[in-house]
């Protein structure tokens, strides 16, 4: 088939080959392009589009890899000159060469948690007003879109409505609470970042709510049970390890944000006192000083606060995944 | 358990049911602020010249974002062409072969590959694209964003593969034509519009990144279209602008996050309208 082809186009070919006409080399041009032709048109042959197919599959394997190797060769000077005293150390001096992560690590724990705790009064009931109450119909199709807009909304602007809208009522509250009243800071970061991550624990909640078999619910409610009482002693219970893997979930998506919290944690890189003090993350602390590292050493150590908040965010999104999968939904 | 009386069990029931609804409003309130906010400031600021000129100097007043405009499309085109047909691909693969170590290693990667702080994958295309080229580009940017949407195409073309019914390949294999044609020409096209969605999801995901361009993009004053220099964006110019202590600057960057919300937003609400009526389904 593939030789009957070659052969027809060859005879169709019509080189402009005037210059090369008594050389061996139009010879082996008019052969290289009939069977690159000829490929061309009968397609791939099966076992060539397959190894195309594992090629792009394994291209993704490589590329983690890549990543993985690329972070740890370029955080290597890093690594090598402060050990594991890199994550004990609490002073970050770029002037005087010294490189501690404390700050940051500390800093972009507290926001985390904070803004996870906060969000998990607004996203669990969500779920459940998403899940229980109202599955089906205009107000649930509402709200949900308009979550799943919120996941849609650039974390420079979240930064910037945080900036502009949040900032000064934090500083006010700074000032009734008589604390110094820097506005921007933990507190402040922590509030924008858990609108942020609503949507994410919240829609998986939403989906383990609906799980719940309904014989089990009717069960209880046969037995004189109010629909509250249903939600706490058998939903709840029921749904519980995939409403936490969604909240770890959202948490690995705290950890690595950085706009939002760049512009309103206050970019301190003092160890964090209180939840109103201004701080670092260690996103934060990337995306402020990359541009401006001088020295070897310097982007090094940057670097290596990357490969944590790489290390960090994987192992969580392992985790979040392994449990979403046992509880047979679709992440 | 202690019986409570039925009153206050059917009580409580109603106050749970009030706290929840209450709740789950005031969750989306933030999303009404944000665009009441944006709109009210942006919108203003919105004109032709706005539109179609390049930024001025500290100082003077006017001046637009023509060059973070173009600095966005060229780098949503570098990074679509860098990400789609590997994506595609490998949403192939993941969709023909469902079973084995290696399939399981790779779905593994790409969901790894999601959840990657966009700030390393800055780090990452400063490493590899930054620091070889020597000077910040466009190209860097587009394959920091590319590294973005992989996952979210790959994950779309499987999703939507898997829904393309097998008979459909049986036919068309029993018709004599080819593996590599069946799966390019017939079951491909069967759920173009299911990739198509992904492909413009993740162009939404992407469009309003800034973390990942901050030290590849970098940003620039100037309208540029060579893909080897910096270029300005949307985000990066809201980011620089916002952080700026001048009021004029912050004027442009409330003008360019209403341009950035409408054009993310409409992407979102066009995707999800043409699911709705181009669904894939058998």
């Amino acid at each position: 088939m593939l030789e009957q082809d070659t052969k027809d186009i060859s005879i169709e070919l019509e080189y402009p080959m005037g210059m090369l006409k008594d050389s061996g080399t139009a010879d082996f041009l008019t052969k290289v392009h009939a069977r690159v032709k000829a490929r061309w048109k009968s397609g791939f042959s099966e076992s060539s589009f397959r190894k195309v197919l594992y090629a792009a599959g394994i291209c993704m394997l490589v590329l983690l890899v890549a990543i993985f190797l690329s972070l740890v060769i370029a955080a290597f000077p890093a690594i090598r000159r402060f050990g594991l005293g890199f994550f004990s150390g609490t002073t970050w001096d770029p002037v005087k060469g010294e490189f501690g992560a404390l700050p940051f690590a500390v800093g972009t724990l507290i926001v985390s948690f904070l803004a996870l705790i906060i969000s998990v009064f607004l996203s669990i009931p969500t779920s459940i007003f998403l899940g229980e109450y109202f599955k089906t119909g205009a107000l649930s199709t509402f709200i949900k879109s308009v979550i799943e807009l919120l996941a849609g909304i650039p974390s420079v602007i979240y930064g910037f409505c945080g900036l502009f809208l949040l900032v000064p009522a934090v500083r006010a509250l700074e000032v009734e609470l008589n604390v110094p009243p820097y506005g921007v800071g933990i507190f402040t970061s922590a509030l924008v970042l858990s609108v942020m991550i609503i949507p994410y624990s919240a829609a998986i909640g939403r989906e383990v709510i609906g799980l719940v078999p309904s014989d089990l619910k009717e069960a209880a409610l046969s037995l004189g049970a109010t629909r509250f009482e249903v939600i706490r002693k058998v939903i709840l219970p029921y749904a519980r390890s995939g409403i936490f893997a969604g909240i770890l979930l959202s948490l690995g998506r705290a950890l690595g944000e950085t706009m939002a919290v760049t512009m309103v944690i206050g970019n301190s890189n003092i160890l964090p006192m209180s939840i109103f003090s201004p701080g670092n993350s260690l996103a934060s602390a990337i995306a402020n000083e990359f541009t401006e590292a001088t020295g070897h050493l310097y982007l090094a150590s940057l670097i290596e606060l990357g490969l944590v908040l790489f290390i960090v965010t994987t192992v969580i999104n392992v985790l979040g995944k392994v449990i979403v999968r046992q509880m047979g939904v679709g992440g | 358990m202690r019986e409570l009386p039925v009153r206050r069990r059917i009580l409580a029931d109603h106050l749970f049911k009030g706290i929840i609804v209450l709740l789950s409003f005031a969750c989306i309130l933030p999303m009404f602020f944000i665009l009441f906010f944006i709109a009210n400031k942006g919108v203003s600021v919105i004109n032709w010249e706005f539109l179609t000129q390049l930024p001025k100097p500290v100082g003077e007043v006017g001046g637009g974002i023509l060059n973070a405009i173009l600095g966005t499309l060229i780098l949503i085109a570098v990074a679509t062409l860098l990400s789609v047909p590997i994506g595609v691909l490998a949403g192939i693969f993941l969709s023909e072969y469902k079973k084995g170590r290696l399939v399981y290693f790779v779905r593994l990667s790409i969901e790894i590959l999601q959840g990657i702080p966009s700030i390393v994958i800055g780090i990452i295309a400063y490493v590899w694209i930054v620091v070889r080229v020597g000077s910040f580009s466009a190209l860097s940017g587009g394959v920091a964003l590319a590294m973005m949407m992989l996952p979210i195409i790959i994950t779309a073309a499987e999703e939507t593969l898997k829904l393309i019914p097998d008979s459909l390949r049986e036919a068309s294999l029993a018709l004599g034509v080819s593996y590599p044609r069946t799966m390019l020409r017939v079951v491909l096209p069967a759920g173009l519009s299911g990739i198509l969605t992904g492909i413009l999801l993740s162009v939404a995901r992407v469009a309003g990144e800034t973390a990942p361009l901050l030290f590849t993009a970098f940003g620039s004053p100037f309208l540029n279209v060579n893909i080897l220099k910096p270029v300005n964006t949307l985000p990066l110019m809201i980011f620089n602008y916002a952080t700026s202590p001048y009021p004029e600057w912050h004027r442009l960057a409330w003008g360019a996050s209403f341009v950035l919300i409408v054009f993310v937003l409409g992407v979102n609400l066009f995707t999800k309208l043409v699911t709705r009526r181009w669904k894939v389904q058998f």
